[in-house]
């Protein structure tokens, strides 16, 4: 947006006298790389410079002036201005002349002590966490002694979105999976001619293991994180305190139904889970490796035992209240910005899938010992 | 913050150079003397399916002065700005701005009107995940990323300061900051490029009156150290009668007057009498007739 009127800023020295220097053209913003040019350029041993030529100047003609004179060691008074430009040229002059702190520390100590500060917040979570829980609990329980407190629409309304919705996904999921460890599994099986453990094989890991694990961490992913930034928004917008201005209870209304929601459909995600698991494998058996559906349907009602199935089932509640948990007590803690939101949302998918393997080891680890 | 405060001297010597700096106008505004108007608005109609907001509105802003808009609750004062912002198409009518068509689709003159125009919205619109001093360098880094880092640190500090915030305000980001810190530092990064033409949506509702009257009082230093043009929307009575140098007021769907505020005072309109004559307002000309 230079209009063709516009000429470059110039500086000349004033004839007669060297010491004097005569400024004139813009010296804007649409300058301002030629004007740290000439100003570069600008001789020494100045005692004047005369100012009134300039036809345009606009904030940033003057500070590069007063950045010159700072530099030069100048004062400003060898300037002389035209008289429409005094009042620009006085408030810029007239703003004090304080610079911020900076914005960082370096250096061993201050690496030590974001060190430290971090520690500190990883331990201060984990204490919010299980007080989380804790209160969560609390509040449940006494649901049952007041039942006018349980939201029932929105406790169905999250049903929909986090288990419904996720059908598709975990049942796609599932099915590739089962169908890649049967395939994989057989390639190793083949060479010891056991290539009918192939069922075992896909049984076991899907109704121990895979089919709640798999269900978690898509959960994980689509829930925790949505219920981080729902939550995370309201708070941001101070609805949240509004309603604890209403004399309602953010646990109650926010908290209860989305952990209530997943307790439910986490389980019935991790059965539809487990389902699709094994008809990919018995579709990878019918299709490449020669195992009929009645053979594999046959084998696995010979080799499996309920037990496996409910060692998968019984981990699912846990999860559900891992992850609403995790998900909501992040969304909690936003603070106002739209950054903080996403920071939140980050944090609350990575503690969950992590939380959500951390505790599936032990579990298996557990299961183990006992013998179930 | 007058030209008198200065340490400069002025020379005895006359101007010896081209018309626009005769004034002190803003470099690109057109100069007073040619009549012609900063913002004109010619037919504007706006609707939202059944409701109409405008209907044939016409306005003209004149180069260097303030001018305040006011009129009821929905009676379009945003839409109007929005609509010379270009962030809303209205059905019918004619704006300009600068000079330039502000309805066009040429992203030349778009951006040469968006670069040339800055905005304080209603609660600042600062971008909350960047600092102030961030903030303020959005425009900056935009329109003229060959500037060096320093002087785009200098320049966003000398804006924030001029908008009369601290310096400290520069690192903070804007949820540390109050309401009214977070207006001026709003007004900081309106002010990045130096515009010649400045909209103001509300800027004082929300703030106290203390904090309210300083406000205007740096609205108006600023408007004449950088020789700017505003177009300000505001319900504040005390703002029309302390800074604005021409009012318009909107009702019935087009601006019924446009004038200075001695006599939109006098018009013969229901609204404006009563807005101007209820008790807040005759607490707001007191004040200013105590004041001068």
């Amino acid at each position: 947006m230079t209009d063709t009127s516009a000429h470059p800023p110039q500086i000349d020295a004033d004839g007669p006298t060297p010491s004097r220097l005569r400024l004139s053209g813009s010296w804007t913003l649409d300058y301002a790389g030629q004007i740290g040019t000439a100003l570069g350029g600008a001789p020494g041993g100045i005692d004047a410079i005369d100012a009134t030529g300039v036809e345009r100047l606009d904030s940033v003609g003057v500070l590069q002036l007063l950045r010159f004179a700072r530099r030069a060691d100048l004062d400003f008074d060898v300037f002389t201005f035209h008289e429409s430009h005094q009042a620009l040229v006085s408030a810029i002059e007239d703003v004090a002349d304080d610079r911020p702190r900076r914005k960082r520390e370096y250096g061993v100590s201050a690496a030590l002590e974001r060190l430290g500060r971090a520690v500190h917040n990883n331990w201060r979570e984990a204490m919010a966490l299980v007080g989380f829980l804790g209160e969560t609990q609390l509040k449940l329980l006494r649901m049952f002694k007041e039942p006018g407190r349980f939201r029932p629409t929105a406790t169905v309304h999250h049903m929909e979105q986090v288990g419904l919705d996720a059908v598709p996904l975990v049942a796609l999921l599932c099915f590739l999976v089962g169908a890649v460890v049967a395939f994989l599994g057989a390639n190793i099986l083949r060479d010891f001619g056991a290539q009918i453990f192939v069922v075992e094989l896909v049984s076991i890991s899907f109704l121990r293991e895979f089919g709640v694990l798999l269900t978690a961490i898509v959960l994980a992913g689509r829930t925790a994180s949505a219920f981080t930034a729902q939550i995370g928004a309201m708070v941001s917008r101070e609805e949240v305190d509004a309603i604890r201005t209403l004399g309602m209870d953010p646990i109650d209304l926010l908290v209860i139904p989305r952990m209530l929601a997943l307790l439910v459909m986490l389980p019935m995600l991790t059965f539809i889970a487990m389902i699709f698991g094994l008809l990919g494998g018995l579709t990878v058996g019918a299709y490449s490796l020669d195992i009929p559906p009645q053979q594999y349907l046959a084998r696995m009602h010979e080799t499996m035992e309920l037990r496996h199935f409910l060692v998968g089932l019984a981990k699912a509640p846990v999860f559900a209240l891992l992850i609403s948990l995790i998900g909501c007590l992040e969304g909690l803690q936003v603070e106002g910005t739209a950054q903080s939101v996403g920071e939140r949302t980050t944090s609350s998918v990575v503690q969950s899938i992590s939380m959500v393997i951390i505790l599936d080891a032990f579990f298996a680890i557990w299961f183990m010992e006992m013998g179930v | 913050m007058t030209a008198a405060t200065s340490s400069v001297k002025p020379v005895a010597k006359p101007a010896t150079k081209p018309g626009n700096a005769s004034n002190s106008m803003h470099p690109l505004c057109p100069s007073r003397e040619s009549g012609r108007p900063i913002v004109s608005v010619r037919g504007l109609c706006n609707r939202f399916g059944e409701q109409v907001v405008h209907e044939d509105l016409d306005l003209d802003v004149r180069p260097g002065e303030i001018i305040g808009i006011v009129g009821g609750s929905g009676t379009g004062k945003s839409v109007l700005m929005r609509a010379i912002l270009g962030l809303r198409e209205p059905q019918a009518g004619e704006i300009e701005v600068l000079g330039l068509n502000a309805l066009t689709d040429d992203a030349a003159q778009r951006r040469a009107i968006e670069r040339n125009t800055g905005v304080l919205f209603q609660d600042g619109a600062l971008f909350s995940s960047l600092t102030v001093g961030e903030n303020v360098q959005v425009p900056l880094k935009e329109y003229h990323g060959d500037l060096p880092d320093s002087l785009r640190y200098e320049l966003a500090l000398l804006k924030v300061k001029l908008a009369g915030l601290p310096a400290d305000a520069l690192n903070k980001l804007p949820s540390q900051l109050s309401g009214g810190m977070r207006k001026r530092a709003g007004l900081a990064r309106a002010l990045a490029l130096d515009p010649p033409l400045l909209f103001l949506d509300e800027p004082t509702a929300g703030l106290d009156p203390i904090g309210a009257a300083a406000f205007d009082k740096l609205i108006r230093t600023l408007q004449q150290a950088l020789g700017l043009t505003v177009f300000l929307i505001t319900h504040d009575l005390d703002t029309l009668y302390a800074i604005c140098d021409r009012v318009a007021v909107i009702a019935d769907r087009k601006v019924v007057v446009c004038a200075p505020i001695q006599e939109v005072e006098k018009f013969d309109h229901p609204w404006v009498q009563e807005y101007f004559h209820g008790p807040r307002a005759r607490a707001a000309r007191t004040t200013r007739d105590a004041s001068s």
